[in-house]
């Protein structure tokens, strides 16, 4: 009789983890070797990717294809700015405080959304992320329709100096870029991960199987709301003003969110690293040529749905069954004691 | 205020939504289909009719003769040569891809024309009103609206319940697979339904930018709209969607007489309260 | 004069393969029941010939010509109709519609609606109604004259007794009777064989995808095909 273990790392994603931890060493040290327009890109590089790893989950994994997911960008930076500005919040609970702001906002957002499905689910988040907007817009505490600045002081409380202030808000990108892959990465590997994937794969089965769908995707959702929450403040904070035509801005934070899981590999943690690093070489490349770099990305959104709709990593799935964030499980066969006697 | 005037501007302006939604109606109803891009097609269509009127100087309803077979053939052969691809692969290629094209439509429509808002004129007509008593006065071009309104949804049943075309497009929308058993070639079906929507799409387009201005970022808002005027008046029927474009209307007339900012939130807010409410909308056919 | 052949025809439903090299031949004017349980593969070989199902060229060759490959809407253009398992009338069109919809088709021959109205009468009556409020022999009386109404060379009826009582059954295989009457060439799924024998000059039997038996039925001697049928 052969007994049966259950394994999780394979070998390429032991020496990829290896790798990462150095990629991420010389991130931290970037203060000490890198200039402040290099943090700012890294910067942005990094709440990008969290981003993209947060609209995996929801889409490429819990099966929600939001397109709304603007709103809570915007409702974080909201937050923030208003937290601090209004009630003199210090800036770093402010912050935090924008997470579950989020997260509480996505309740009555469910009971409407989570009525729809698919595509008509995706219109019915975009429609509740304008509602926000003209909000936002409408109310004068909030700046209406020009918005509010951050104030020196609320600045100062980060830091005095320019340099140290680069420095901080850099260092907290990458802390919570980190962090939201890492509350990714456990989820996908815990037992609502495996509820996940059993969802994506099949709805009805995994419901069959007393797999609570419903209860699932509605913390997926908060979770991703907060999450997006934090980030919208982050951003907010490094760009000292928002408005509500900035904050909610469909094309900055999602359909640029979109691109980089689509072609990086959607439903795989891999792909959004791989997706924004294209992104960000492409925007590189066209930055002279205006609307033409995004039409550009549409086009290759369009053609990459059409002819590799696992994206890049997906592809590289197929050919050559790899897997650098271990959240599979893998059934490997152990010799039994027995195997001896015959 | 006089409510009974508000009231009944709301309601005409129903007849636009209506117009919108239609064509998304027809490409859900018989594809299965959302196509994200609705919105900027109705855009690309009043940009078209632009062109056409500038550059031959008839007047945009003349132009609609130019217009909508334009879009009838960029519609049939979107569907053919993009569309139909994406119709097996499940949730996400339909939904990214005609998100890609949305996207490319908008920045084009930028790089051609600029940032700027354009209108289409006709002169008199537009601000012309029956006076229909004391108090009463209506605006001839939205009652002309709601009239092409009726009259294209009338068409379209005729279409649909008397006509060879119809039936295959009913059947297709039952089970495509046995459509297919029984002869219907799918594709070119589909791309005909693409076609036809986009017909609504023209008369959308320069109507609408006669009546308001647009630019090139215009869709998304249109898209929503005829979002909302479909799911409040329930999946599935034609006559529920000009239902649904009717109570968007009233919903925005309050919201504007109440504060004129207020307007598009208060069709927005009245979507989400049918969507909680009634989430099937108000007529919904039971389909699948 | 051989109308349909089959040559070692495998079909996959993605990566599970659900048949494995089938050879049958059909003659003009034959008709021929294939059997077997449930899973057997018989509705996927009826798939594969109508075109639903892609599989090589030269796997499937009607009156000498292979259309494995070609879709099913040119394979009815062709002369070959399906009565689906489970009928599959369209709910939102009447009977009429329904009956309307074979003649997409474009192709020219006996059947019409006068005609189709002739072999089933009692659809005549019912013929505005929409499909779905019609009992399930009326239904399976619409979908087989929805099928000739395209005016096949070749119909192939898949399970037309499913779910129906013992005399409307009997009922519809009169008709098919006048249909083969017609010079049709039929292939016929049925789980009920005795039915299915009583109305065929040949036939198959099919176990787990892969072909068990096939003899005329004539004579047959039925335990033999007992054990043929599952697989002992």
């Amino acid at each position: 009789m052969e007994s049966v273990r259950v394994e999780r790392a394979t070998k390429a994603s032991r020496v990829f983890a290896l790798f990462a931890a150095l990629v991420l060493a010389a991130l931290i040290a970037m203060p000490w070797w890198g200039d402040a327009g290099d943090m700012r890109l890294v910067g942005e590089m990094a709440y990008y990717v969290a981003l993209a790893q947060l609209w995996n989950l929801l889409a490429g994994y819990a099966g929600l294809v939001s397109v709304g997911q603007q709103a809570y960008v915007g409702l974080g930076g909201y937050a923030l700015f208003y937290l601090t500005g209004v009630w003199n919040t210090n800036v770093y609970l402010a912050m935090i405080l924008a997470a579950p702001f989020a997260g509480l906002m996505a309740i009555p957002v469910s009971f409407a959304v989570f009525r729809l499905r698919g595509a008509y689910f995706a219109v019915g988040t975009w429609v509740v992320s304008e509602v926000f907007a003209l909000f936002a817009s409408l109310i004068a505490v909030l700046g209406a329709g020009s918005g509010l600045s951050l104030t020196p002081a609320i600045l100062r409380e980060i830091a005095t100096g320019r340099d140290a202030r680069s420095t901080i808000l850099y260092l907290m990108s990458l802390a919570i870029s980190v962090l939201v892959f890492a509350v990714v990465y456990f989820l996908l590997r815990s037992r609502h991960g495996l509820a996940l994937t059993a969802i994506r794969d099949s709805e009805p089965a995994s419901a069959s199987l007393g797999v609570n769908t419903f209860r699932t995707k509605f913390i997926i959702y908060l979770a991703t709301a907060a999450c997006t929450g934090l980030i919208g403040a982050l951003i907010f904070l490094q760009k000292l003003r928002i408005s509500p035509e900035a904050g909610f801005s469909i094309n900055d934070w999602t359909v640029v969110v979109i691109f980089m899981v689509v072609i990086g590999g959607i439903g795989t943690l891999e792909g959004p690293f791989i997706g924004m690093l294209i992104y960000f070489v492409l925007r590189e490349l066209l930055a002279d040529y205006g609307a033409y770099y995004l039409i550009l990305m549409g086009a290759i959104a369009i053609v990459v749905m059409l002819k590799a709709p696992f994206g890049i990593w997906g592809w590289v799935v197929q050919r050559y069954d790899l897997q650098l964030f271990p959240v599979g499980r893998r059934l490997a066969l152990a010799p039994s004691e027995d195997a001896s006697k015959k | 205020m006089n409510w009974i005037n508000i009231l009944i501007q709301g309601g005409l302006l129903g007849g636009f939504y209506a117009l919108f939604a239609i064509g998304l109606s027809m490409s859900f109803g018989i594809m299965r289909l959302v196509n994200i891009a609705h919105g900027d097609l109705i855009v690309l269509a009043a940009y078209v009719a632009l062109l056409v009127t500038e550059g031959t100087g008839i007047d945009p309803f003349l132009s609609l003769v130019i217009v909508v077979p334009v879009m009838f053939v960029l519609g049939y052969a979107l569907q053919r040569g993009i569309l139909n691809m994406t119709l097996s692969g499940g949730l996400l290629p339909p939904l990214l891809v005609t998100f890609g094209i949305s996207i490319i439509i908008q920045n084009g429509l930028l790089q051609a024309f600029g940032a700027y808002d354009h209108r289409l004129q006709v002169g008199a007509i537009e601000t012309a009103s029956l006076h229909l008593g004391e108090n009463l006065s209506v605006g001839v071009f939205p009652l002309l609206v709601f009239a092409i309104a009726v009259l294209g949804i009338a068409s379209l049943q005729l279409l649909f319940y008397r006509t060879r075309l119809g039936r295959a497009f009913r059947a297709v929308s039952d089970d495509a697979d046995t459509a297919e058993l029984m002869g219907i070639d799918n594709r070119k079906l589909y791309a005909v339904a693409l076609g036809v929507a986009m017909i609504f799409v023209a008369l959308a387009g320069v109507l609408f930018g006669i009546r308001t201005i647009f630019a090139p970022l215009s869709g998304p808002i249109r898209l929503i709209l005829a979002f909302e005027a479909v799911i409040i008046g329930g999946l599935g029927s034609m006559w529920g969607t000009l239902l649904g474009g009717v109570i968007l209307g009233l919903a925005q007339a309050v919201g504007a007489a109440i504060d004129p900012n207020w307007q598009i939130l208060a069709g927005h807010l009245a979507f989400l309260a049918i969507l909680i409410v009634r989430p099937s909308g108000l007529f919904p056919r039971t389909r699948d | 004069m051989t109308l349909l052949q089959t040559n070692n025809l495998s079909a996959f439903y993605g990566d599970f393969q659900a048949l494995f090299g089938i050879n049958v031949t059909v003659a003009q004017g034959e008709t021929v029941a294939i059997i077997g349980a449930n899973g057997a593969g018989k509705t996927t070989f009826l798939r594969s010939v109508a075109g639903a199902l892609d599989t090589a060229p030269e796997m499937v060759v009607f009156d000498g010509e292979p259309i494995g490959h070609k879709t099913a809407h040119e394979i009815v253009r062709l002369g070959i109709a399906m009565v689906p398992e489970g009928r599959r009338l369209f709910p939102s069109l009447s009977v009429e519609e329904n009956l309307l919809l074979g003649t997409h088709s474009e192709r020219a021959g006996p059947w019409n609606l006068k005609r189709v109205y002739e072999l089933f009468p009692r659809l005549h009556e019912l013929r505005q109604l929409p499909a779905p409020s019609l009992s399930g022999g009326q239904q399976q009386m619409t979908a087989v004259g929805r099928a000739l109404m395209s005016n096949p060379r070749l119909l192939l009826c898949d399970e037309l007794s499913l779910g129906l009582a013992p005399v409307v059954i009997r009922d519809i295989y009169e008709c098919l009777d006048a249909i083969t009457g017609e010079g049709t060439t039929v292939v016929l799924v049925e789980q009920d064989i005795n039915r299915a024998l009583d109305a065929s000059a040949r036939f198959y039997c099919f176990q787990e995808g892969r072909l068990a038996l096939s003899a005329p039925t004539k004579d047959f001697d039925r335990n033999a095909l007992t054990a043929a049928y599952f697989g002992l």
